[in-house]
């Protein structure tokens, strides 16, 4: 007999409910009467087996559930015991082992409802469990089995961006045996690293990113996509549909995640501090050319000051954000040019210097070793830069300073890209009030999307690093082989249904589904669920007028069973 | 946590140590020691009945020592494994003693003394070393008067006054105050007990304490041959006893003044950034004081906090937002300041000798609580750690890596990531950890393919 009829079977025939009371050693039993609730269990309708047990979640336990679906023929399971979240898994896959839809489960909480809430009112709270298994009964009687929904998956990755972290995340899946499209907005791939001198660990740029860039593109399973930008995306985790607009046209592909690496783009500080308009005023990025052109001199540089300004066009009013690789940089570039022109005078004027961690405070010894200079400032009284001077409040002394300055370098931070919201909204996910991306959790889900299937790296979530943009690259690799590396993608059967016959389209539970798994249908004129979309939130079945979206598990005839009960 | 310890293909050996690891990458045997728990992990539901009944209090050093846990305990309440211990230093039975309450107690039968450690050797394709990391000890600082003063601790002493279940239930009492309140309760549960000697003595010799002093002092004192056997004893007691009622008056004086710490300084760098010590940034540490410093002020609004630092160093997404908001909401003051010393000051209140950089002046101010924001220090066995895992430290006794590589180890195969790699917040932790596991699982690959 195939499961699928068993469980037809099962749920056909007039339920024959077994009741499992757990004592939870002394947690349940202790403050209500664990043998007077089973007693009581036994008078209700359709049960037809009640057990206590000492702890109903221990080997002999599940045993016994497992003996009893058996021996007493259950076709429903109703365990009065601890929390849901952490126990509801382990006795539905225990009735699953057992033969049992694992659906036909149903759990009721007398431990933080009743024997810790109502501690000391051994009757009352005896009471209160006797009523919640009650309802609960009565709603398990109801219950239907359901099949898990299960989907196919597209064992490809697309990667938007062929900056550092773009690339790491690409190696990392191709070593994993995944195939990769890696799409490049520019002609070039290599990112903001093509730009840059020397690396902090003392590294050329270059030479290292070259090595990333020709193993990238000499593996089989990438495919480098330069001149190329996402045009549409459709589709869902395992199978995103995504239209890529290429040099020789249009591309259609199915992937089944992507991964976001499109970088940032340093501030251009216009009119701040002489930039544009006094002479010998560059940017932190044009310093890091010129350092790597060899051409410091053409721009301006005699090698007799240069004074390094932080925090330019950063943690204002308006960019309240710390770029964080601002500080690291100028200090590797002002040890650049101070042992370059030993005798020269290079002073960084700072708000705060940000060498968080061991390497890079290392660099600030370093940088003081060299005699590199560094002066605190307060952005209520910031540096003023005029005709080749500049003037700034040194708190240490206090008192003003004055110094002729062959260069003043501003270190401005990493902004977001201008095309950051489109593709936000192409994709379906948000950004932060600095345009960056927005991952699903600050701190425990650095590199997700809230949307599944979708991945973040570097520093389109935030500036970062060389080194922590490969890291969060490499990252992104095992979150996507989390996925799909599985046979296929299974998830919980409690979705929402609507039913086609009695949906009148009213559009009503569009708005309401936060993972925007409805559609409507215009030639059928009736709305529709993505089942793998759909995250049973039941916001719908809450909305719709005519009862025709209902969430499994939670139909309206099994929770007015329940309520019924109380 | 409650996901790794349900995950079908977690194995969790919690409580257990690496001792070797033999092989190379893809093909690894790792010895593993299981500690002996003296509690059958099969059979242990985590209920906790053990705990409850155990007669013998140890130190909780999960709560920094300010509170006591028992000798079979849970390292904390959301512990995974919920499994529980025994403390074989502690335990009456396992030093020797009578007792065995607990297997009495235990209804699943879980309790086993005779436990032993079990060796057992896991074939393993790749390794991440995620060890974290130590909490540098202030006492080394002798500026700061750590062991000395009892209103200054760390910040993560700190972390636990500002729990809910911690030993202070969320409300910051100094730690002077509280010894105020302890030996109060414990005066007066000694007094009782005095109180009820006396008594007899009192009901026996038909004369109030007081009374019997005053005689026995001027010499008036008809000593029967009954009260010859308790006229010393009786004196005793009952000097004691007046002179615990005196400390008791002057004590529930004090202990009704007691208010929470509304003034509390945060010193940055305590440890890191000094190169008698360590010469790296914490790099996680200003952080974790504004956000305490938040959360103080959550607790009560009229806490005033001043965070003592050479530089703020808010860092990371959304970090420098957080801080501003710290200030403008939650009275927190930032100052630009290495403190130099901090020296006792009126009612146990630590005052703080430092230069306000902005001023240049010298300032000398007392706060009522003063919390040490301690270096994070490589973990104490490193070395050996790294020995057994065969694997470099850097110059700094961190795990080594490369730029380029940045989880692997110098050995291929071992994979390090968090604040056994370096100094770091959660979210850099977390993604590190992603690829670490990447990592491990290319290098697990490689070796499937090639056999």
């Amino acid at each position: 007999m195939s499961k699928t009829s068993k469980n037809q079977l099962e749920y056909e025939q007039a339920p024959r409910i077994g009741v499992f009371v757990c004592d939870c050693g002394s947690n349940i039993a202790g403050h209500l009467d664990c043998a007077d609730v089973a007693e009581y269990a036994k008078t209700l309708p359709n049960v037809v087996y009640v057990k206590e047990n000492l702890y109903t979640c221990s080997e002999a336990g599940i045993v016994e559930i497992k003996k009893a679906i058996e021996n007493e023929n259950l076709n429903r399971v109703l365990v009065a015991s601890c929390s849901p979240r952490t126990h509801h898994p382990l006795f539905s896959s225990s009735c699953a082992e057992a033969g049992l839809n694992p659906y036909l489960f149903e759990m009721v909480n007398i431990r933080d409802q009743c024997s810790w809430v109502h501690m000391g009112k051994r009757d009352q709270a005896t009471d209160k469990a006797k009523y919640l298994i009650k309802m609960g009964v009565a709603k398990a009687a109801g219950l239907e089995p359901i099949e898990e929904i299960t989907s196919s998956l597209t064992r490809q990755t697309l990667v938007v961006g062929g900056g550092i972290a773009g690339l790491s995340a690409a190696q990392a899946l191709a070593d994993m045996g995944l195939r990769v499209i890696l799409a490049e907005k520019t002609g070039t791939l290599g990112g903001l690293l093509n730009q840059i001198g020397t690396l902090d660990t003392g590294e050329t740029a270059a030479d290292f990113v070259r090595r990333v860039v020709e193993d990238v593109t000499a593996r089989d399973n990438i495919t480098c996509l330069t001149k190329t930008t996402l045009k549409s995306t459709g589709g869902y985790i395992g199978n995103y549909d995504v239209t890529l607009d290429t040099p020789d046209g249009e591309i259609i592909e199915k992937v089944g995640s992507m991964v976001i690496a499109t970088g940032a783009v340093p501030l251009i500080p216009q009119g701040i501090f002489g930039y544009g308009t006094d002479a010998g005023v560059i940017t932190l990025m044009e310093l890091e050319q010129a350092l790597k052109n060899d051409s410091l001199s053409d721009k301006g540089f005699l090698g007799k000051s240069m004074v390094f300004i932080q925090c330019a066009g950063a943690r204002t009013a308006k960019k309240e954000y710390c770029s964080r690789i601002c500080c690291m940089t100028a200090v590797k570039n002002a040890m650049a040019v101070k042992k370059k022109y030993p005798l020269a005078d290079v002073r960084v004027l700072y708000r705060d210097m940000q060498m968080y961690g061991t390497h890079k405070e290392q660099m600030l010894w370093d940088a003081r070793g060299l005699g590199v200079r560094f002066d605190v400032y307060s952005p209520d009284n910031p540096p003023r830069v005029e005709n080749g001077k500049i003037s700034y409040f040194r708190s240490v002394t206090g008192e003003d300073q004055v110094l002729d300055i062959d260069m003043v370098v501003l270190s401005t931070p990493l902004t977001a890209r201008k095309d950051t919201g489109t593709l936000a909204n192409l994709l379906r996910v948000p950004t932060d009030q600095n345009g960056f991306f927005l991952e699903a959790h600050a701190k425990l889900r650095p590199l997700d999307f809230a949307a599944d299937g979708i991945f973040v790296a570097g520093s389109g979530r935030y500036p970062a690093t060389a080194t922590e943009s490969r890291t969060q690259g490499i990252g992104t690799a095992s979150r996507v082989a989390a996925i799909l590396f599985k046979d296929k993608l299974v998830k919980s059967a409690i979705v929402a249904h609507i039913d086609p016959c009695s949906c009148v389209g009213c559009l009503s539970c569009l708005p309401m589904c936060p993972y925007e798994a409805i559609t409507y249908d215009p030639e059928k004129r009736v709305c529709e669920i993505n089942e793998v979309l759909c995250k049973g939130c039941g916001n719908c079945a809450a909305t719709c007028p005519s009862h025709s979206a209902q969430l499994a598990g939670f139909k309206p005839e099994q929770l007015l069973a329940q309520i019924g009960a109380a | 946590m409650l996901d790794v310890g349900r995950h079908p293909n977690i194995s969790l050996l919690a409580y257990s140590e690496l001792t070797a690891l033999e092989g190379e990458a893809g093909d690894f045997t790792a010895t593993v020691v299981k500690k002996a728990r003296y509690v059958d992990a099969d059979k242990c539901t985590g209920c906790g009945a053990c705990t409850e009944v155990c007669p013998t209090p140890v130190l909780d050093l999960y709560n920094e020592g300010h509170a006591e846990r028992k000798a079979i305990y849970s390292w904390f309440a959301q512990g995974i494994p919920s499994t529980h211990v025994i403390d074989p230093d502690h335990c009456r039975v396992l030093t020797g003693k009578k007792c065995g309450v607990c297997a009495k107690k235990c209804q699943a039968g879980a309790i086993d003394f005779d436990q032993t450690d079990e060796i057992v050797e896991i074939p393993v394709g790749a390794v991440v070393v995620a060890t974290g990391y130590d909490v540098f000890d202030p006492a080394r600082i002798p500026e700061y008067r750590y062991t000395t003063l009892d209103n200054v601790v760390t910040a993560m002493e700190f972390e636990r006054f500002l729990s809910a279940s911690g030993p202070t239930e969320g409300h910051v009492y100094r730690p002077s105050d509280r010894k105020l309140k302890q030996e109060k309760i414990a005066l007066e549960k000694s007094q009782t007990k005095l109180a009820k000697t006396l008594a007899r003595f009192e009901k026996k010799h038909g004369m109030d304490s007081p009374a019997f002093l005053e005689a026995l002092e001027a010499g008036s004192l008809e000593v029967t041959e009954d009260l010859a056997k308790d006229k010393d004893k009786w004196a005793e007691k009952a000097t004691v006893f007046l002179a615990g009622d005196d400390r008791l008056a002057a004590l529930a004086q004090e202990v009704a003044l007691v208010k929470t710490a509304t003034k509390i300084a945060f010193i940055q760098c305590v440890g890191s950034r000094d190169l008698r010590f360590y010469p790296f940034c914490s790099g996680y540490c200003c952080m974790h004081a504004i956000k305490e410093a938040i959360i103080a002020h959550e607790h009560d609004n009229d806490t005033q906090s001043v965070i003592f630092g050479m530089d703020i160093r808010a860092v990371g997404k959304g970090f420098e937002e957080y801080k501003i908001r710290g200030g403008n909401s939650s009275q927190i003051a930032y100052r630009r300041s290495r403190v130099a010393e901090i020296v006792p000051g009126e009612n146990q209140a630590p005052v703080l000798i430092y230069e306000d950089t902005t001023t240049r002046k010298i300032v000398r101010e007392s706060f009522d609580l003063v919390v040490l924001s301690t270096a994070c220090a490589p973990v104490k066995d490193a070395a050996g750690v790294a020995d057994t895992l065969g694997i470099a430290l850097d110059k700094f006794g961190f795990f080594k890596t490369e730029a380029a590589t940045p989880m692997d180890t110098s050995r291929e195969g071992i994979f390090v990531c968090g604040c056994a790699h370096s100094p770091m917040d959660i979210p850099e932790s977390v993604a590190q950890a992603s690829s670490a596991a990447a990592r491990a699982v290319q290098t697990v690959m490689k070796s499937k393919k090639a056999s």
